[in-house]
């Protein structure tokens, strides 16, 4: 992969900044021209909250090419404190933190690497939140 | 692809057409092959006949009938070839995953690995947790596809398989199972396109095609329902509008079961089911080939097979081969009226075929 297909989407992967339709209020996480819910073309750049609840997760065992040694990896349906609901992988989970309905915070993690000598790409993914 | 559409030309007696139409998914990825209209007239020997591909996910083949049928009813044309085709077996699984995976978003659901079938068990998850019923009724479905397979010669699958073996098979993705999802196959279909024209002139058992299509939000979790396919529920009420008939007219149905809880989803989306209600109604036998609604009556996705392009064109074929009476063992009894519904993705697109007994 070339840097700038990976790079074009650092806001979202990093720190979870997206667009939020002025209008109707449906979440973009590339930056949009025209809102896939309602057709306005107003937007304002929005940081969604780190922190919220899983709604529903899995456990990938036959991947993409890409994830084949990442395997078995969580996916989760993970509700924001803001009402977005967004998915993400999973990490940093033991058996008795995975259950549906845990408060989960995003963190900053390694997602994969593009072979041997590719960048290697980062972004988020949810951990549970203690305390 | 060249195999399956010298059967539908002899069967049709043509042997020109005005245009080709090929559906197929993953030729660039899995053959590093694009260009497949110029080359499929080429094999067919129609060299100098206008043919494209026509890329829809999981729906291309649907989408290439879709696009022909659009050319006979501009009048442009009076007979259009419509072929989908694909040969998945020769990627390795995690490359199969990859294609699967090119009917999402790249930047989204890629970037993470959220593969076609976890998006798929976080469905079936919400799916058993809103309506509180377990996996059986949701293996069903997998279960019914075998048991109308059976001895279905053009089958990937052809054989049964209980509903025991389905639930002990091993998760794919929790809490969907191995034998709950299409396997990786080959495969071509095809079917010939005609217009007024060419009516009386083709002694070929015909039928009548009436074809509509929908698209939806690409990640169900941004639906407003992300258990409902909006898509298919648009494209299903279009078709029964254009062809003025309802639900309750059709006599068998044709559901895009690449895995156990998109078959539930469809017959729910599309009215044939209420919500939450399909698993209990294939219990009682109601889409059993003897049934109310005769379902996947040669097998459907999981059990004839999935070969992604070919996949639209072999559902229409069926309902074909059944509504002319030539199905063999699994003919349903004198049927009129049938649906068949390809989605793309999980439900980005949806493309609903009806086909009219003449």
């Amino acid at each position: 992969m070339r840097v700038p297909r990976y790079w074009r989407n650092k806001l979202f992967r990093y720190r979870l900044v997206g667009w939020r339709c002025v209008n109707c209020g449906a979440f973009h996480h590339s930056k949009p021209l025209v809102c896939k819910r309602c057709g306005s073309r107003e937007f304002r750049e929005v940081e969604l909250p780190k922190t919220g609840k899983l709604l529903a997760y899995t456990v990938v065992k036959i991947a993409p090419k890409e994830f084949k040694d990442k395997t078995p990896y969580l996916i989760g349906l993970v509700e924001l404190d803001d009402g977005t609901k967004i998915l993400g992988q999973l990490t940093d989970f033991s058996r008795e933190e995975l259950r549906e309905g845990a408060r989960v915070e995003a963190v900053l993690r390694k997602i994969r690497e593009d072979g041997e000598n590719g960048i290697i790409e980062y972004g988020y993914k949810f951990r549970p939140l203690v305390g | 692809m060249v195999e399956a559409a010298l059967k539908a030309l002899d069967d049709s007696g043509l042997s020109r057409v005005n245009s080709i139409y090929v559906g197929n998914m993953a030729g660039e990825f899995l053959q590093e092959q694009a260009h497949l209209g110029a080359i499929v007239a080429e094999d067919l020997g129609m060299v100098g006949t206008p043919a494209y591909r026509v890329e829809a996910a999981n729906a291309s083949g649907a989408a290439a009938i879709h696009a022909g049928a659009l050319e006979i009813a501009s009048g442009k044309a009076d007979a259009v070839l419509v072929v989908g085709g694909e040969k998945l077996s020769d990627g390795l699984i995690e490359e199969v995953s990859s294609a699967l995976l090119m009917g999402e978003r790249q930047d989204y659901e890629g970037f993470m690995g959220a593969d076609f079938y976890s998006i798929n068990a976080l469905l079936y998850k919400l799916y058993m947790k809103r309506y509180g019923v377990k996996d059986d009724l949701i293996a069903v479905f997998p279960m019914l596809s075998h048991k109308h397979a059976k001895g279905v010669a053009h089958a990937q699958y052809p054989f049964e398989v209980s509903l025991e073996k389905i639930l002990s098979s091993p998760y794919i993705s929790e809490p969907l199972r191995r034998f709950e999802v299409s396997g990786v196959g080959d495969g071509a279909a095809a079917i010939v396109l005609i217009g007024e024209e060419l009516k009386s002139k083709i002694k070929a058992p015909k039928t009548e095609l009436y074809i509509s299509s929908a698209t939806d939000f690409m990640t169900p979790f941004e639906r407003e329902d992300p258990l409902r396919f909006q898509s298919l529920s648009v494209a299903v009420n279009k078709v029964l509008d254009e062809a003025r008939v309802d639900r309750g007219d059709m006599d068998l149905i044709e559901v895009h079961d690449a895995t156990s809880i998109m078959a539930a989803i469809s017959l729910e989306s599309s009215g044939f089911a209420e919500p939450g209600e399909s698993g209990r109604l294939a219990m009682r036998g109601e889409f059993d080939l003897g049934g109310r609604l005769p379902y996947n009556t040669f097998g459907g996705l999981k059990a004839r097979g999935n070969p992604f392009g070919a996949t639209g064109v072999y559902q229409v074929a069926e309902l074909h081969l059944q509504l002319t009476g030539r199905a063999g063992k699994n003919q349903v009894d004198s049927p009129m009226i049938g649906m068949a519904q390809s989605l793309g993705g999980v439900g980005g697109t949806a493309i609903v075929t009806l086909l009219k007994a003449v």
